[in-house]
């Protein structure tokens, strides 16, 4: 295949070759001057009619108001760049960058310095850097599907509530239910938001009955709930034992008190021991139990004495569902932890490429006269990077404040809420959207105004580089 | 260590020499153990959305992806084969094609003569023609979207590919110059002018020198350049191309994100699974694109 590329281009060469009559050292300037405009037209032509032109047409579209078929409307000056900072939403959008140009540049360098330091001392670095690189080819959709996702308020679809959740209910177990209270006030007395504790004292060998109600059986009963069954006496090991269930029976023919077929019972509540007949001060805790799914409750050690039983508030709270990570407070976070998953690799990436110019010698000296490895991290390293780290500082600077695809997928997953993420990229796109074409174009132009600074760096940079 | 009594040096020295060898052995157990934990969590979103999309969509009432882990029998490619049966997604996904390779072959041809230009011929403003184009490598599209749109508007091409494909290869060349010309500058001046001084013409030169000795660069931008139009949102949110892309079918989709998860997971790694195939194949030269592209 490419040798009949090339014979056929040598053919095509060849004649031409020929016809000149002598080989030329110099070509006129003149026609070196053609050669350039036909090497450079197809270039500058694309880049004067789509960046150039467009770029300060842009400028000028955002003195002007617009009209309501999209049009230009009249001469407002200033106007669409009064309205950018009075418009609570762009307002928000705009702090919501600074948080992004402040947060997230910093975060990835350092975590990508991190990573690049810790991955030069073991044998599977190539690896590590592939997987830790790989988001970058993947688009800002998947990573957006991916994270809000990640992200979801469901236990059951986010895997990060669900770890949330998991690690909250080992450590503080919440049964959830919600609009359980004591049926009998004769049984016990107290309310949900304090507990209950029961009127008598119960000692061992009893079989306590607390029967409850209020389970909300039109929709299906939480999974910690079964059947509920009467311990039978002395079947136990000892101990004083009981049982907490739903005294309700579904469609009717249920007694009071007493354990019916049908009746749930409520697994997962807590249940505490407290010494009977002393007054407050002896409401310590001897002893604490959790219903198993048919409501039974045991406690074993409680041989002797008689006890009151305490059902701590907490078992009628609501269910812990976990952090609202794309609620109000933690959205743009949430989204930033995101695009550190996606540009981590990149720093890390480009700083290990500076770390490995660095001259061995001048690690090997620190080291020889005796220098801890922080120390020639902290003297050495660090300040022959530094004008790496300022590199990918400053290249995530200009990425962040054109921040769109990530912020627009995950805010667009998280519904009403979204607009909490909002940046000035997905104000523009809305400006632009609904034929705000003026505000668009001022939002726009304050983009680049923003970038300036980098610019000049790219130029200051290149400039002397190319010296 | 200093105080210690001169008499212990020498077991002191020993034990030292052990101390460090048994924390720098049980550092770097620790320090393995960290990375590869990191690497793990690195991985671990993808897995998920992969999981996720080989689901049967009546599982996940029933617990998030991990549950399919211990329950293997929840997974089925069910989702997939609905997917290549759904047309508008198959479609879109050839659309993303019809996208992004010539909007990558034109980035490389129109960018590499004018890389060449800048680096070897002479003409008056050079340099500072160069300058800009370093300075335009920052320009945020979003400046350009109100007149080009209207430009395109006037020249007919509203709703056409070829509107989606222009301004990709107008925002992609300020790149492709800067990484090409300082390529090419680093072509040896001897063969060039060998090669004229045999009545070589540029255009002779350009192709059977420039652009051979040049392809490591000329294939960093070509991926590079592939990747970044792939996987591009908002250039065809703004642009609205009829036959619309991969990233901007399933976008619509996350409207609806509750009740299409299982469009979304495969269609999305759908989406992934090319820039992923291309970045393990030409990861060498990706990272050189996007190190010397550090910049964009």
């Amino acid at each position: 295949m490419s040798h009949a590329i090339e014979a056929s281009a040598d053919t095509a060469a060849v004649p031409a070759g020929r016809a000149s009559p002598a080989p030329r050292p110099r070509r006129a300037p003149g026609e070196a001057r053609w050669l350039a405009v036909a090497f450079l037209a197809p270039a500058l032509v694309l880049l004067s009619a789509l960046v150039l032109y467009p770029a300060g047409y842009s400028f000028v579209r955002s003195l002007f108001g617009d009209d309501r078929a999209g049009g230009i409307g009249s001469f407002v000056a200033l106007g669409n760049y009064r309205e950018m900072f009075s418009d609570p939403g762009i307002l928000k959008a705009l702090k919501n960058n600074v948080i992004w140009v402040v947060v997230a540049p910093t975060v990835v360098t350092m975590v990508g310095l991190v990573f690049a330091v810790l991955s030069e001392r073991i044998r599977w670095s190539t690896v590590f850097k592939t997987v830790l690189f790989m988001p970058m080819a993947i688009s800002f959709l998947a990573s957006g599907v991916t994270f809000e996702m990640l992200y979801s308020d469901q236990p059951s679809r986010g895997l990060a509530n669900a770890v949330v959740v998991g690690i909250h209910d080992t450590f503080r177990p919440t049964a959830g239910y919600p609009n359980v209270h004591a049926r009998d006030a004769t049984v016990m007395t107290g309310s949900a938001a304090i507990g209950y504790t029961t009127i008598a004292g119960y000692s061992a060998a009893a079989t306590v009955i607390l029967p409850m109600a209020g389970l909300d059986l039109t929709t299906a009963p939480p999974s910690s709930a079964g059947p509920a069954l009467l311990p039978a006496a002395g079947a136990g090991p000892g101990g004083l034992y009981g049982v907490i269930w739903n005294d309700f029976r579904p469609g009717g023919g249920g007694h009071g008190n007493t354990v019916d077929a049908g009746e749930l019972g409520l697994g997962g509540m807590r249940v505490q021991a407290v010494r009977d007949g002393g007054g407050p001060a002896d409401d310590k805790v001897v002893a604490t139990a959790t219903a198993d799914a048919h409501g039974v409750f045991r406690f074993p050690t409680l041989t002797s004495g008689s006890y009151r039983l305490k059902l701590p508030a907490s078992n009628f709270g609501a269910p812990y569902h976990g952090i609202s990570w794309l609620g109000p407070n933690l959205i743009t976070p949430a989204i930033i932890v995101a695009y550190l998953w996606v540009y981590a690799g990149f720093a890390m990436v480009l700083l290990a490429a500076g770390m490995a110019s660095i001259p061995r010698d001048a690690l090997e000296a620190a080291r020889i006269d005796g220098a801890t490895e922080w120390q020639v991290f902290r003297r050495v390293t660090a300040p022959l990077l530094a004008p790496v780290l300022l590199v990918v500082l400053v290249t995530l600077v200009i990425n962040v404040l054109k921040v769109f695809d990530l912020v627009f997928i995950i805010s667009q997953g998280a519904g009403a809420n979204g607009h909490n993420a909002d940046v000035l990229a997905t104000q523009l796109y809305s400006a632009f959207s609904a034929q705000r074409y003026g505000l668009a174009s001022a939002i726009g132009v304050v983009l680049v105004l923003l970038v300036l600074p980098a610019m000049a760096f790219n130029i200051r940079r290149f400039r002397r580089e190319d010296r | 260590m200093s105080a210690a009594p001169p008499s212990d040096i020498v077991t002191g020295a020993i034990n030292r020499g052990f101390a460090a060898r048994a924390s720098a052995r049980l550092g770097g157990g620790v320090l393995r153990l960290v990375l590869i934990v990191v690497a793990l969590l690195w991985l671990l979103p993808t897995f998920g959305l992969l999981v996720e999309s080989l689901r049967d969509p009546a599982q996940f009432a029933n617990g998030g992806w991990w549950n399919a882990i211990s329950h293997p029998a929840q997974l089925t490619t069910g989702n997939y084969t609905a997917l290549l049966k759904n047309h508008a997604i198959t479609g879109s996904f050839f659309n993303t094609i019809k996208i992004t390779v010539p909007a990558t072959v034109a980035v490389v041809l129109i960018g590499s003569a004018a890389g060449y230009a800048f680096a070897w011929l002479e003409f008056p403003g050079r340099d500072w023609l160069f300058l800009l184009i370093v300075a335009m490598l920052v320009i945020p599209i979003q400046i350009a979207f109100v007149p080009v749109v209207k430009l395109f508007g006037s020249a007919g091409l509203t709703g056409s590919i070829l509107s989606v494909i222009l301004f990709h290869v107008a925002f992609g060349l300020p790149f492709a110059i800067f990484l090409l010309r300082n390529f090419f500058a680093g072509i040896p001046r001897d063969l060039l002018e060998a090669a004229r001084m045999d009545g070589a013409r540029e255009g002779r030169i350009f192709f059977r020198i420039v652009l051979p000795l040049g392809l490591p660069a000329i294939a960093s931008l070509g991926i590079f350049q592939f990747l970044w139009v792939w996987n591009d949102l908002l250039v065809a949110l703004i642009f609205q191309p009829k036959s619309e892309p991969l990233t901007f079918a399933l976008a619509s989709q996350t409207r609806q994100f509750g009740s299409s998860i299982d469009v979304l997971a495969p269609g999305a790694f759908l989406s992934l699974i090319v820039p992923l195939a291309v970045f393990l194949g030409f990861q060498r030269f990706f990272v050189q694109g996007v190190m010397a592209g550090s910049v964009k």
